[in-house]
């Protein structure tokens, strides 16, 4: 049977990169997100490329409300679902209003986590699935530069790890992987200097995600490297960190 | 950021505007000031360069329609011909024109109406497109192609992004039954012979030549003709045959950092020409080689650009008309031979004849040559752009930083025209790109 993965934020280069990932494999997708409709060149673009369904499906993370129906709402519950919901909003703008940064939050950590609290139940009482969360190496230590978008970030981290533990521990069946992408060469980044070498692109994600749904891992960050770079930027004493400009 | 062409010669500091969905993003941009549309930055020199505003239209790559019975492919201007074939060769279609390269998007192919090593044959890349959706000067979207505003079409095809931005496209893919190549690998002594063989190839679909351009006396323009078919199906043997579509691919090797200038010296390239001649002499036959290797044998190398170290280098492709060939060709050969100013690149091209409003191709043979930018480069693309004016023959502005506004003009006489209407449409003010700014289009 045609396995299913459900892109929770389907405009995202990120999310719309797992799908072509997972396309590739055979995988139907549901691409969900705000204005659905507006996301046909995308879906065209799927099933042109990979010849699998895709359908549409109107998803506001926001609208809490509206969770529980949307999820019973999809065809058929997906068997890996990937929250690549986010925004970054503009840090000046976050640090005056509280109302903006309340924002960043909702959008990064509310929102998610009431999508997969819901989708995780429902992937439990079947016994089988796998929850996909891009979270960001932003949220491992606040920085000035973005510490709003970071601490939505640290939030959902925090949220994948216990969750994973709890769905492990259950014998549920239902596995958590947590995305750490550090930089990605996407709309949210457009017209950043980014580092070449430390900067992926989205369809490296992509394949990324899929090896790691594929061999259970955990936690990934995309390029190693970043692994060595949070692992300092971790370890550096809260007396020099917080002079410091990185 | 900085920005260059492929030949990493000029660089500029650009802004570069990822634009937003839909096609009004696009034209609120253009409202906004002059800019121009990039793609994977493959044209060579500064085509796809605007200070002030680098349209980016990578992420213009969906796919929106294919229909097998016809095999026409309808996408974004950003998709690259690498995802067309990753796609659809393995469903039995190849694009039916391809230029050396596979990283280039369909918007870069049409601008510069790019060529093939079918052009004798099937023409140039304008000929497999049905249609274009394209934003003008007012902001209007309009659908242009052979039988509907066949006007802007027709300037758009060969146009490098003056006349719009190129949105949408249909194109007309070839069904093939394999992905492997059928070469018959010809070796040449001389300029004569070379062409003697172009000539006796006319009904090969496909047709290049390697030529040394370092060889002089009697040895001048010595070539490798390849000559190359589609392989059927049955023509396979067991190794291919277990892979026709080539999916087992290669993992793609990088230049990781840029050489040192002095790397690629005479003697270097001396050598390299010397050992290729002998090696594809030795291999002289036929073979059946994968599509990549037949048509990108550079591609396999990402970034190969970096060989000529941080000065970068600059492309030479000019056309001459079939009757001037012999001697023009001989003499630009003369030339660079005597130059010392080598270059391990030099291709030798027959091209079939091709009507068009500012397309680069005309019947006759086309050469093309990189040299590493340094001190005299500039003097030695003034001589040759001599000899190529005086032969009739003119330039491929894809390829092309250095040209002036004069001598383009002395080449092309279909120049002012083209001038002309992007004065009377207004793209003159919306469209501007450095290479429109350095010769005045």
């Amino acid at each position: 049977m045609t396995k299913t993965i459900l892109i929770l934020g389907a405009r995202s280069d990120i999310g719309l990169a797992a799908a072509h990932a997972f396309a590739a494999k055979g995988y139907g997708v549901q691409l969900a997100a705000r204005r659905a409709a507006e996301l046909a060149a995308q879906k065209a673009d799927i099933e042109v490329r990979f010849a699998v369904p895709v359908s549409l499906h109107e998803c506001d993370a926001l609208d809490l409300a509206s969770h529980e129906a949307f999820v019973s709402g999809l065809p058929v519950l997906p068997d890996v679902a990937v929250c690549a919901i986010g925004t970054m909003g503009e840090q000046a703008e976050n640090e005056q209003s509280a109302e903006k940064s309340v924002m960043v939050l909702r959008s990064n950590f509310e929102g998610p986590v009431s999508l997969f609290t819901i989708l995780a139940n429902r992937m439990a009482a079947r016994g089988s699935g796998t929850l996909v969360g891009i979270s960001s190496v932003a949220g491992e230590r606040g920085r000035a530069a973005n510490y709003v978008y970071g601490s939505a970030k640290a939030g959902f981290t925090a949220f994948l790890s216990g969750l994973r533990n709890r769905l492990a521990r259950g014998r549920t069946g239902v596995h958590v992987v947590t995305v750490l992408p550090g930089f990605v060469n996407t709309a949210m980044t457009a017209g950043m200097d980014l580092p070449a070498k430390l900067t992926a692109e989205p369809a490296e994600l992509g394949a990324a995600i899929w090896k790691a749904v594929e061999s259970g891992r955990n936690v990934i960050y995309v390029r190693p490297i970043w692994r060595l770079v949070m692992l300092i930027i971790r370890h550096i004493p809260e007396s020099i960190f917080k002079k410091l400009s990185i | 950021m900085l920005l260059s062409g492929w030949g990493r010669y000029p660089a500029l500091e650009c802004r570069l505007v990822r634009p937003g969905e839909g096609d009004g993003a696009v034209a609120a941009l253009s409202a906004s000031g002059p800019l121009i549309a990039r793609g994977r930055g493959r044209a060579y020199g500064d085509a796809a360069l605007n200070r002030d505003c680098t349209l980016d239209m990578r992420a213009r790559n969906r796919m929106l329609a294919f229909d097998p019975a016809t095999g026409v492919l309808v996408a974004e201007a950003g998709v690259t011909l690498a995802e067309i074939i990753d796609t659809f060769l393995p469903r039995g279609w190849f694009p039916a024109v391809t230029p050396g390269t596979k990283f280039v998007t369909l918007g870069g192919a049409i601008a510069a109406d790019v060529h093939g090593k079918n052009h004798h044959k099937d023409g140039a890349f304008s000929g497999c497109i049905q249609w274009i959706d394209i934003i003008g000067a007012d902001g209007v979207v309009r659908r242009a192609g052979p039988s509907e505003n066949a006007e802007l079409f027709a300037w758009t095809c060969g146009g490098m992004g003056l006349t719009g931005v190129i949105l949408r496209a249909a194109v007309k893919l070839r069904p093939v039954e394999t992905g492997w190549i059928r070469q018959r690998a010809i070796p040449a002594p001389g300029l004569a012979t070379a062409m003697d063989l172009f000539e006796g190839a006319q009904d090969s679909t496909y047709s290049v030549a390697w030529i040394d351009c370092m060889a002089g006396g009697r040895a001048l323009g010595r070539s490798i003709v390849m000559l190359g078919e589609h392989a059927a199906r049955a023509e396979l043997g067991p190794r291919e045959g277990a892979d026709p579509f080539v999916a087992a691919r290669r993992r793609a090797k990088t230049v990781p950092f840029d050489l040192p200038g002095f790397a690629l010296n005479s003697l270097s390239v001396r050598a390299f020409n010397q050992l290729y001649y002998g090696i594809g002499a030795w291999n002289a036959g036929e073979s059946l080689i994968d599509f990549d290797s037949y048509f990108y044998p550079l591609d396999a190398l990402l970034e190969w650009n970096r060989i000529y170290g941080r000065r970068g280098f600059a492309q030479f492709q000019c056309v001459l008309p079939l009757a001037a060939s012999p001697e023009g060709l001989a003499v630009l050969l003369k030339a660079i031979a005597r130059s010392g100013q080598g270059s391990f690149l030099a291709v030798l091209k027959r091209m079939g004849a091709q009507e068009s409003r500012f397309s680069f191709p005309m019947e006759g043979y086309t050469l093309a040559l990189d040299f590493p930018v340094r001190e005299g480069t500039a003097r030695l693309f003034t001589e040759l752009e001599r000899i190529v004016v005086d032969h009739g023959g003119r330039f491929y502005l894809a390829k092309d930083a250095f040209l002036s506004p004069e001598i383009l003009r002395a080449s092309d006489p279909r120049t002012p025209a083209f001038t002309a209407m992007r004065g009377a449409s207004g793209a003159d003010g919306r469209f501007v790109s450095a290479l429109s700014e350095r010769l005045k289009l």
